[in-house]
């Protein structure tokens, strides 16, 4: 299911790493990373998103030589990593605890790498300075770690990866403890920071938020293999299968059987009876199951035939839960309760009870039919 | 501040208490119960460790054989200034005193005078029991008396040795554990070579407690460093291993390598069979035997802190310092190794401290020449009942470890020692 086809072009040459039929097993039994092939391109911000477990970090530790892959291989500009030890790879790195060395301060932490990779002591302290500049810690050079905020440690943590100009820059969660308003100014900053350096950005997150606001292409990964690589854009709009439509946004899923399936169209029956028309997503035969997946925001909410909708149906209003920018509405149709919509503020539907029946209705290339799972 | 009525100018709880003396009382409460709680350790440490070092301290300054026994003679011979013979009076007294001293007050006189010079004991024996003819002699022939039962009595090194046990407070002793004295004219000089030895037991005590612990801290880095990086359930099972030690006697210990190291030890049996040698090698009553159990039973008070300071490194740092272009060994010495130092440092103070005051274990499987202070304790205040000279001696080895201990305060800072 790993797609490489659909990888940004940034010219013919040989991407900056490529993972070849790579897996990984820790115990002999169970493989971690199933058959993974990845091309990394020079430059871009990558990120590998994915639930817990999913095998994200694995992958970047092969990367980063922490750990061996049982089969296959890593190459770094055309070049085989096997036998590169983790301080040859020229890779640096932004852990999830920053990692950051308490005995030492900021300065010094900073100057760590310079002086591993033998740095001039003359151009050693200007590094610094641009790096501590970067990340907007100028002046805090005497401070321990111990001394600052979680977010401020965060900053040191990337400076320290970014100021030996490694070739890629590998982030595992590294804004995990932050709090949310921090890790969303983090966010951007960091998203301004690659386009800054120009490096190689590959970050490992399980908030898919944090993944479409930051990434150039995202690997969403599950149970060790990735489901899908694309834009941020292409990702949630055009999900490729019922996992990744799940996992990326919200996602209102119906299940149901294929009864007529031509070139972009198809007609699926649920099992209330209804019929609904579909934009053939990985379905191949009339017949197959498959699961619906219509985005809450794409839901047509007081639809009626003439609104542009191809389906229009009733629902019953059971539930209103105010969000400020929005009001989500959970609706009772096709025999479940837990379908959700979601209107903005200033759609003019103020007033909708519980108990309401109200007709709501979506365009066919918005409903898409996935695989069953 | 917002106007109040008269009663109100005082916060009040809802029963009506002021506020400020409800607050006091919580607290006394609280007090009384904190005092309750460290009330038994308090009253322990003052029995169990306050009381004796006092007792120790002035055991090591206090020289009451004489002066206790035979309070007029010292306080005569304390009058004289030491030149040539003390007065007559003086002798005359001494006399009267060992005519009229019981058993014990005379054996402990005696025994004393004998520190200084030795025949002095059976020379005070022997002048007891004339005593009483000789206090009535009169003043001018009393010293011919003296003469007369034994000739030694003529040189005035014995009439001095009495004088220098009439002091009640002494620094005789303190002086004596650093091979010290004083001369007629009061200056302190060494004694003479042949009985000077203490100076080099304590250079001994310094240096095997110093190589114990060097030894301790290397065998102890790796052992620590595997415990706290395996996975817990291997590291559990080498914890216990290391813990063991602990849980056996100490003596049992040490007698274990007596029989493993002797000449027909299990270690000698073995290197013969594998021709690693071709005769018994002295294993133990050596330098090396002592090396061996010491280190083996201190090695554990190394390993603990050193361990429990490296479980709370963060393991990723090995490999950021990696990542950030460390190789391996850069990456120990400069990350994790200066991490270590709060474990490192109480394990070898730890270590240090313990070995300066060992005693069995050198006792046991060292030779004559291993012996450290601790032993001549030991042999002062047991075997030769020397109670002012072992109460020295441990006065010097407590002053040795407090002064170690600034030493090492001032290098390596002891409130580093703190495990956070
Ligand atoms: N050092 C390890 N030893 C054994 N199993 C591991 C180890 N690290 C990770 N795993 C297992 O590999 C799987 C993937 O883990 P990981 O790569 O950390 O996932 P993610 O980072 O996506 O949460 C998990 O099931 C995890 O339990
Ligand atoms: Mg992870």
């Amino acid at each position: 299911m790993t797609d490489s086809t659909h990888r940004p072009d940034h010219g013919s040459n040989e991407p900056q790493v490529r993972f070849e039929n790579v897996q990984k097993t820790y115990d002999g039994e169970v493989l971690v990373v199933k058959d993974l092939n990845l091309a990394i391109e020079k430059g871009e911000f990558l990120t590998l998103l994915g639930p817990s477990g999913s095998g994200k970090t694995t992958t970047l530790m092969m990367l980063a030589g922490f750990e061996s892959t049982t089969h296959g291989d890593i190459v770094l500009n055309g070049r085989s990593l096997r036998l590169v030890p983790p301080h040859k790879r020229d890779i640096g790195m932004v852990f999830q605890n920053y990692a950051l060395f308490p005995h030492m301060t900021v300065y010094e932490n900073l100057e760590f790498p310079l002086q591993c990779h033998k740095v001039e002591k003359s151009s050693r302290e200007k590094k610094i300075a641009d790096a501590l500049a970067m990340v907007e810690l100028t002046g805090f050079e005497r401070r321990r770690p111990a001394q600052l905020s979680g977010g401020q440690q965060q900053r040191v943590a990337l400076a320290r990866a970014l100021v030996f100009e490694p070739q890629i820059v590998l982030m595992d969660e590294p804004l995990g403890a932050l709090d949310k308003k921090l890790r969303e100014q983090m966010q951007i900053e960091m998203k301004h920071i690659h386009q800054n350096v120009g490096l190689t950005f590959v970050y490992v997150t399980h908030d898919q938020s944090e993944a479409l606001t930051m990434s150039d292409r995202i690997a969403v990964f599950d149970d060790g293999v990735i489901q899908q690589l694309d834009a941020p854009e292409e990702l949630y709009e055009r999900p490729k299968n019922a996992f990744v439509a799940q996992f990326i946004g919200e996602n209102n899923r119906l299940k149901g059987r294929i009864t007529e399936l031509t070139e972009g169209l198809c007609l699926v029956e649920l099992p209330s009876g209804h019929t609904i028309r579909a934009l053939p997503v990985n379905v191949t035969e009339v017949g197959q199951e498959t699961t619906l997946s219509l985005r809450p925001e794409v839901v047509v909410v007081g639809a009626t035939e003439n609104d542009g909708c191809d389906d229009v149906f009733t629902a019953v209003v059971q539930e209103q839960i105010y969000m400020g920018d929005h009001t989500r509405v959970r609706m009772e149709v096709f025999g479940h309760d837990d379908f959700v919509v979601k209107v903005p503020r200033g759609a003019g539907l103020g007033g909708l009870e519980p108990g309401q029946e109200i007709g709501i209705g979506w365009r066919s290339g918005d409903c898409r039919a996935l695989d069953a799972a | 501040m917002v106007a109040t009525t008269g009663s109100h100018d005082v916060m009040r709880t809802a029963d009506g208490v002021p506020l400020r003396i409800k607050l006091r009382r919580a607290e006394r409460m609280r007090k009384v119960w904190a005092i309750a709680l460290v009330a038994p350790l308090f009253v322990f440490l003052v029995v169990g460790f306050i009381l004796p070092i006092i007792s120790l301290l002035s055991l090591s300054v206090e020289d009451p054989d004489l002066t206790s026994g035979f309070p007029r003679t010292a306080e005569l011979f304390q009058e004289w200034d030491g030149e040539g013979f003390p007065p007559p009076e003086a002798m005359t007294t001494f006399a009267e005193e060992l005519s009229i001293a019981d058993r014990g007050q005379f054996g402990r006189a005696a025994k004393r005078l004998n520190y200084d010079i030795s025949g002095f004991k059976s020379m005070v024996k022997k002048t007891a029991r004339k005593s009483e003819e000789l206090a009535l002699l009169p003043p001018d022939q009393i010293h011919d008396g003296f003469i007369k039962i034994d000739k030694d009595w003529s040189d005035p090194a014995y009439w001095y040795a009495i004088k220098n046990a009439s002091d009640y407070y002494t620094d005789y002793y303190l002086l004596w554990s650093l091979d010290l004295q004083r001369d007629k004219e009061r200056e302190i000089v060494s004694v003479s070579p042949d009985r000077a030895i203490y100076v080099d037991v304590l250079l001994r005590t310094i240096e095997i407690s110093f190589a114990v612990t060097l030894l301790c801290f290397l065998l102890g880095l790796p052992i620590a460093y595997l415990l706290a990086t395996l996975p817990t359930r291997i590291s559990n099972l080498l914890l216990i291993l290391v813990l063991l030690p602990f849980w056996t006697s100490l003596l049992v210990r040490t007698t274990s390598w007596l029989v493993l190291l002797q000449n027909e030890g299990l270690i000698n049996d073995m290197a013969l069979w594998m021709g690693l040698w071709n005769e018994p090698q002295e294993l133990i009553r050596n330098r090396f035997g002592v090396y061996v159990a010491m280190v083996h039973i201190l090695l554990p008070f190394m390993v603990l802190p050193m361990y429990s300071v490296m479980k709370t490194i963060n393991p990723w740092h090995m490999r950021a310092a990696a990542s950030l272009g460390a190789p391996g060994w850069k990456a120990f010495l400069k990350v994790y190794f200066p991490q270590c130092m709060p474990g490192v440092a109480a394990g070898t103070l730890l270590v240090f401290i313990l070995s300066l005051g060992y005693y069995i274990t050198p006792a046991l499987v060292g030779g004559p020449g291993d012996q450290m202070t601790s032993y001549w304790i030991v042999q002062n205040m047991g075997r030769t009942a020397n109670w002012g000279l072992g109460a020295a001696l441990s006065v010097v080895l407590l002053l040795l470890t407090i002064v170690m201990f600034f030493i090492y305060n001032r290098f390596v800072g002891v409130d580093r020692l703190k495990v956070n």
